[in-house]
């Protein structure tokens, strides 16, 4: 393989000016649980999959969607444990700001400081890039926001977007369905059908996670009966 | 003696309709000695926000220039100016960081909000804040001003009637004050302009 030799640095570029390491990262997030995150004109909705690797497992122990603040949450695609230290990260940055000037963060501030640890993990010595990418969902002074970043640490803010499995397909259908007037409840239907799509087996509230944040500034994941209702209403 | 009063000093802000006016004295004295006439001890922060610092007059500048750098580095960062509010709580966060080595200054901060409601609070000089919705003092002179604004005040002023009543409070407290004085600067600070207007008071 051409590559290998650039392969195990990270911070060296092969002759093609890739930066392999992180390609290979990107590609861990594509194997990825599909998620995925709609920015409507009064809040923004992520969601997720929640596929577990046996019956067994107590469902309800297995939370994909987290608060880093009140108004902010977020959903991974890629490695569980990774996406744990990027979270615990984001919220000491989150209470940093808050200590120094008693106001919530704002979602911008935010993810700029979650993708320059990102960043960080591309250039360091010792450390391997993380193998997630993140959907941030936030509502404050400046509206809804939802912003994607990834393993290299670029970040951008999109209306709809979608990270893991199945991205392109599921990309397709949002830019068929998006439309720049949708309200909270419609994006939440339009997540769920966009979820439907790529979706192996039945769906329901228990192997699907929603979250959503509207003018009231409160992130919420919804549990699996509020899902079962939402459920039931695109059906 | 205290190190608080070694440059003496006189500070005061008040709240009006839709504005605010905050004012000082223009002496630096050491003790009893007068070496300067023309002190600033108010700085501005950005069009819509003031704040004035007294007690020790080296501290009163380096704090001055810690916060600058601070308000500039969140100017770019952020893309928009400070909240009166919020900037209350960086410069308390500040001063509470060395506590136990304080900078000798109690600001006081004057502000219009997103909405141009004001902002007023002071805090000493370990940064316990205190708000207010009329007016607040600080400096050596603080305790003619707490007498002088409790008597000259009335709520919800016009600018120019604003001017005058933090002037006449700041140059009858200076009068009692031996180290703060020799003149006064007010400004009065309005959704659309600055009145900025020194005051000529006892030069002895």
């Amino acid at each position: 393989m051409g590559d290998s030799q650039y392969s195990f640095s990270l911070t060296t570029f092969s002759p093609s000016g890739k930066l392999v390491q992180i390609e290979y990262a990107l590609m861990a997030v594509a194997a990825g649980q599909t998620s995925l995150g709609i920015k409507a004109s009064n809040g923004v909705v992520i969601a997720t999959e929640k596929k577990l690797p046996s019956i067994l497992v107590d469902e309800t122990s297995v939370r994909k969607i987290q608060l880093i603040t009140p108004n902010i949450g977020v959903v991974y695609s890629g490695m569980g444990p990774d996406s744990r230290v990027l979270v615990r990260k984001s919220r000491k940055q989150a209470q940093q700001y808050y200590r120094l000037y008693k106001e919530h963060i704002p979602v911008s501030q935010l993810v700029r400081e979650t993708a320059a640890v990102m960043q960080e993990f591309t250039q360091s010595g010792g450390v391997r890039p993380f193998g997630v990418s993140l959907l941030i969902a936030g509502f404050d002074d400046d509206g809804p926001h939802l912003y994607q970043v990834d393993p290299s640490g670029s970040y951008f803010s999109w209306k709809a977007s979608a990270i893991g499995k199945n991205v392109s397909n599921a990309e397709t259908f949002l830019e068929k369905r998006y439309t720049d007037d949708m309200e909270l409840e419609d994006a939440v239907h339009t997540a769920i059908l966009t979820l439907k799509e790529g979706f192996e087996g039945q769906i329901s509230g228990k192997n699907i996670e929603i979250g959503i944040v509207g003018p009231d500034r409160k992130f919420k994941v919804l549990t699996p009966a509020e899902v079962d209702d939402y459920l039931a209403e695109v059906e | 003696m205290s190190i608080f009063t070694y440059n003496g000093s006189a500070l005061v802000a008040m709240v009006g309709k839709e504005c605010f006016a905050i004012a000082s004295d223009r002496r630096l004295g050491v003790q009893f000695q007068t070496i300067a006439t023309d002190f600033q001890r108010i700085f501005k922060v950005h069009d819509k926000l003031y704040i004035g610092l007294s007690g020790l007059a080296s501290d009163v500048q380096t704090l001055q220039q810690r916060l600058q750098f601070r308000h500039k580095l969140y100017q770019l960062r952020e893309e928009r100016d400070m909240r009166p509010e919020t900037f209350a709580h960086l410069v308390s966060a500040m001063l509470y960081e060395k506590r136990f080595g304080p900078y000798f200054c109690q600001p006081v901060i004057g502000g219009l909000d997103r909405d141009d409601k004001p902002f007023i609070c002071t805090m000493d000089s370990i940064g316990a804040i205190e708000h207010s919705k009329d007016f607040v003092v600080s400096g050596t002179a603080s305790e003619s001003l707490y007498g002088a604004c409790e008597s000259m005040f009335k709520p919800e002023m016009d600018p120019e009637e604003l001017f005058e009543t933090i002037s006449q409070a700041l140059l009858a407290s200076v009068d009692r004050d031996c180290l703060s004085g020799w003149g006064g600067i007010v400004y009065v600070v309005t959704p659309d302009q600055v009145i900025t207007r020194t005051l000529k008071g006892r030069m002895d």
